[in-house]
């Protein structure tokens, strides 16, 4: 059948010549153009002591962000999880009792608040859905682990610690308060 | 039998019927929302105006126009009545207003409000709010009370459309709650937080259209949205028994009366399916209830966003 496009190439099966047969020539060719990239600009970094730049809207691993006076933002409503496409995420919601104002900032908390991260697909559709300005992706990289189990984070590796803010201003301003 | 108009569509009713429940008749957008209006319930009605149209022509003996807006609840139609409801732009502006006006003492805390994802303010704001506010003041504020074991009143965010007392009063032999105070005071309370224990005093939570009144039982424990709706039955002596079980896996949640696609309890026969307290609060195990399928939701509620319609038979097969 008549090609259509005249892209196909036929296979020759032509005998070698005596240079070809040589081998050299050839070995010579491969072995000049390794020894050009010695020369050339190094494409890759020594990882971890140099790092990459990440770009201001890199998202990495998540942060469960606390307010100004330390108290938990995540009011557990649950929009994260259901704007999730990974379903990645999971949470069980309690009622703050008094004398806990200080540790929540609204009448309802997560008691609980997972993400799997195998799941999870860096989307930030998360951070997009939270009314509260709790979830925010940042700039850190999820580390490898060998347990499967361990890469579903749990609030102690999610919420930022208090004495330890995790700066997401930059990246990740939402402009729900405004200009900042 | 009359006929009215009502957004270029004609429809035959009887004589006596108010605007509402002649576009009822019609369906989809032609219907106004209704915030305290409940067809179940006689008396409610005329006051949160939402559901305001305007009257392009009165009657077919008087076709002069209505100068106002009229309250489509309450005003009964009349033969060749010319309605305007989505074809106004006047009542898509005044509609607008009202809202704002509902919203002025409103928390918005929807995050946290039990009632999201099937609230009736929240889908009017939706469609008719603004995305900001205007209000400087600052917003009346109530703490929370009990109103018996199983009722959470949030007075922040009631509305005041008077439906729980309407339920109080022609449901159950006793009313111990109501509206006191007047005007900008006026709040929804017991008085002296007197319990509400009577039967069938758990319709409050049914007929709230907003998160005002919320099951203890069910408080915070799930979002709507996460649970499955299935239709169940029950044989008890008390209610008809036929109610909605939200669950999540094999765990019931929360029981709710049937509601329609207007947020009211559904007919069945003749007479309104309104459930117990024993039903609502106390039925969580699943060994109790007769499960009979999936409730159909709109697919474009939120309540929807599971796709558990495509694992009807897993889910029942899982149930049983």
């Amino acid at each position: 059948m008549e090609s259509l496009t005249n892209r196909k190439r036929v296979v020759s099966d032509k005998p070698m010549t005596f240079l070809e047969k040589l081998y050299l020539p050839a070995i010579w060719g491969g072995m000049f153009i390794t020894l050009k990239h010695i020369f050339k600009k190094n494409h890759t970094i020594k990882y971890p002591e140099e790092q990459r730049v990440f770009a201001p809207v890199y998202r990495g691993m998540h942060v469960l962000k606390r307010d100004e006076e330390g108290r938990e933002n995540c009011t557990a409503c649950g929009l994260c999880a259901v704007a999730c496409p990974a379903e990645a995420i999971t949470m069980v919601a309690e009622e703050r009792k008094k004398g806990e104002e200080h540790l929540y900032r609204e009448e309802k908390y997560a008691a609980s608040y997972e993400i799997n991260m195998l799941r999870c697909i860096f989307c930030g559709l998360c951070e997009e859905a939270c009314p509260k300005e709790a979830v925010f992706l940042t700039d850190r990289i999820v580390p490898t682990e060998f347990d499967r189990n361990d890469f579903i984070y749990d609030k102690s590796v999610l919420v930022e610690p208090i004495n330890d803010r995790i700066d997401i201003t930059k990246r990740q301003n939402t402009g729900k308060r405004g200009v900042i | 039998m009359i006929k009215v108009t009502i957004d270029d569509i004609e429809v035959e009713v009887e004589a006596g019927t108010s605007i509402l429940n002649a576009a009822r008749k019609i369906g989809g957008e032609v219907v106004p929302p209704a915030m305290c209006y409940y067809s179940k319930l006689p008396g409610t009605g005329g006051k949160c105006r939402t559901c305001l149209v305007e009257v392009a022509a009165g009657s077919a003996a008087d076709p002069r126009p209505m100068p106002k807006l009229v309250a489509s609840c309450s005003t009964p139609a009349s033969d060749g009545m010319v309605v305007k409801n989505k074809t106004s732009q006047r009542v898509h502006d005044n509609r607008g207003a009202v809202v704002e006006f509902l919203l002025i003492n409103h928390p918005l805390d929807c995050p946290v409000c039990d009632q999201a994802g099937e609230c009736n303010l929240q889908d009017l704001g939706y469609t008719h709010g603004n995305a900001t506010t205007r209000y400087e003041e600052e917003r009346r504020t109530f703490e929370p009370i009990d109103i018996g074991d199983k009722i959470k009143l949030h007075m922040n965010r009631c509305i005041l459309c008077y439906r729980c007392v309407e339920v109080a009063n022609q449901l159950t032999n006793q009313r111990v709650h109501g509206v006191l105070n007047r005007g900008e005071h006026a709040e929804i309370s017991t008085y002296i937080e007197h319990a509400i224990d009577n039967d069938f005093s758990g319709n409050m939570i049914d007929v709230c259209p907003v998160g005002a009144l919320t099951d203890k039982t069910f408080r915070f424990k799930s979002r709507v949205w996460f649970l499955k709706p299935m239709e169940a039955t029950c044989a008890c002596t008390k209610c008809s028994g036929s109610v909605v079980l939200w669950m999540f896996g094999k765990e019931i949640y929360r029981v709710t009366a049937r509601k329609d696609k207007y947020g009211e309890v559904e007919n069945i026969g003749d007479k309104t399916a309104w459930i117990c307290n024993e039903c609502r609060f106390e039925k969580k195990d699943l060994a109790k209830w007769n499960v009979i399928g999936p409730r159909v939701i709109d697919r474009h509620s939120v309540i929807s966003q599971g796709k558990y319609e495509t694992n009807i038979e897993p889910t029942i097969k899982k149930l049983s």
